[in-house]
């Protein structure tokens, strides 16, 4: 992990040498005041600088961010990055004109994004945070699409008696059709296959 | 998109110096070979491939902005 030692006529002036050396914000770092500064006699004779030690400490959050605006400015495209702190995760909410891009087919880009910056903002972090990526409410509309979806598919299940297989999710929809139909009266559901073409049966109950 | 991938590569290895992309440019396609050092090779390629398809994927969907086929090689 990155680290520097610095001087500085005070404290203060000592921390911002080097941050600016790192490149770094304060609530990055962990700062060790090794030496005080003093003013010595009349502020003439044996004055001191300041020594101070500041250490990287890695904050996914910000790592995150960061990294995304650099993604972003590399794809050229203009995005606000809005954070909402869930429990057990971090929500980032991305907004801006065009972004179908970061969505991709079925969410695939976003899924990749979302995928590539867990790993990315938690590498060699001490406490590790959990990011979910959003585009506009992209995730909430498609868990509601697929919300109706298995209701209609159950009813369906139900009135001819026979199981109704659907195409190949990745584990985070399939969760939302489970988690949709847990509580239903008429069927159950159940996975089949393997990754990536594992998918949903839901079946009538006997 | 060659600064993209270093970008991508570098947060995830532990020898950032060592990410190299070398550039085959064609009239619609764009070939991104991207190199690191041997300890990392896990950190970009991933269990079964799942981050080398995540870099693919996010190049891919910059590529698109700008129209060209774009491939990404780990070698």
């Amino acid at each position: 992990m990155k680290e520097v030692v610095k001087r500085g006529k005070t404290i203060e002036e000592a921390i911002e040498a080097a941050l600016r050396e790192l490149g770094l914000d304060k609530d990055e770092t962990e700062i060790e005041v090794l030496e005080e500064p003093s003013k010595g006699l009349f502020g003439l004779l044996g004055s001191k600088d300041a020594k101070v030690k500041v250490r990287e400490i890695i904050n996914p959050g910000k790592k995150a961010i960061r990294l995304l605006k650099e993604i972003f400015n590399h794809m050229k495209i203009e995005v606000n990055i809005e954070t909402e702190e869930s429990e057990g995760y971090t929500k980032l909410n991305l907004i801006g004109p065009d972004l179908g891009i970061l969505i991709g087919r079925r969410g695939d880009t976003l899924d990749a994004l979302q995928y590539y910056i867990n790993l990315a903002a938690n590498k060699n972090a001490e406490k590790r945070n959990r990011f979910v990526l959003d585009v506009e409410g992209y995730r909430q509309r498609r868990e509601e699409t697929l919300s109706k979806l298995a209701h209609r598919l159950a009813d369906k299940a139900r009135r001819k008696g026979k199981d109704v297989v659907l195409e190949p999710m990745n584990p985070h929809e399939r969760r939302v059709i489970h988690t949709a139909l847990q509580n239903h009266r008429d069927v159950f559901t159940y996975s089949e296959g393997e990754e990536p073409f594992r998918k949903i049966i839901i079946a009538p109950k006997k | 998109m060659k600064e993209l991938v270093e970008l991508l590569a570098k947060s995830l290895v532990d020898n950032p110096d060592e990410v190299f992309v070398d550039v085959e440019e064609g009239d619609k396609s764009l070939v991104l070979k991207l190199s690191v050092n041997p300890d990392d090779m896990g950190k970009v390629i991933g269990k079964q491939g799942r981050i080398a398809k995540a870099i693919r994927t996010i190049v891919k969907a910059a590529a698109s902005k700008e129209g060209k086929k774009v491939a990404v090689e780990i070698i």
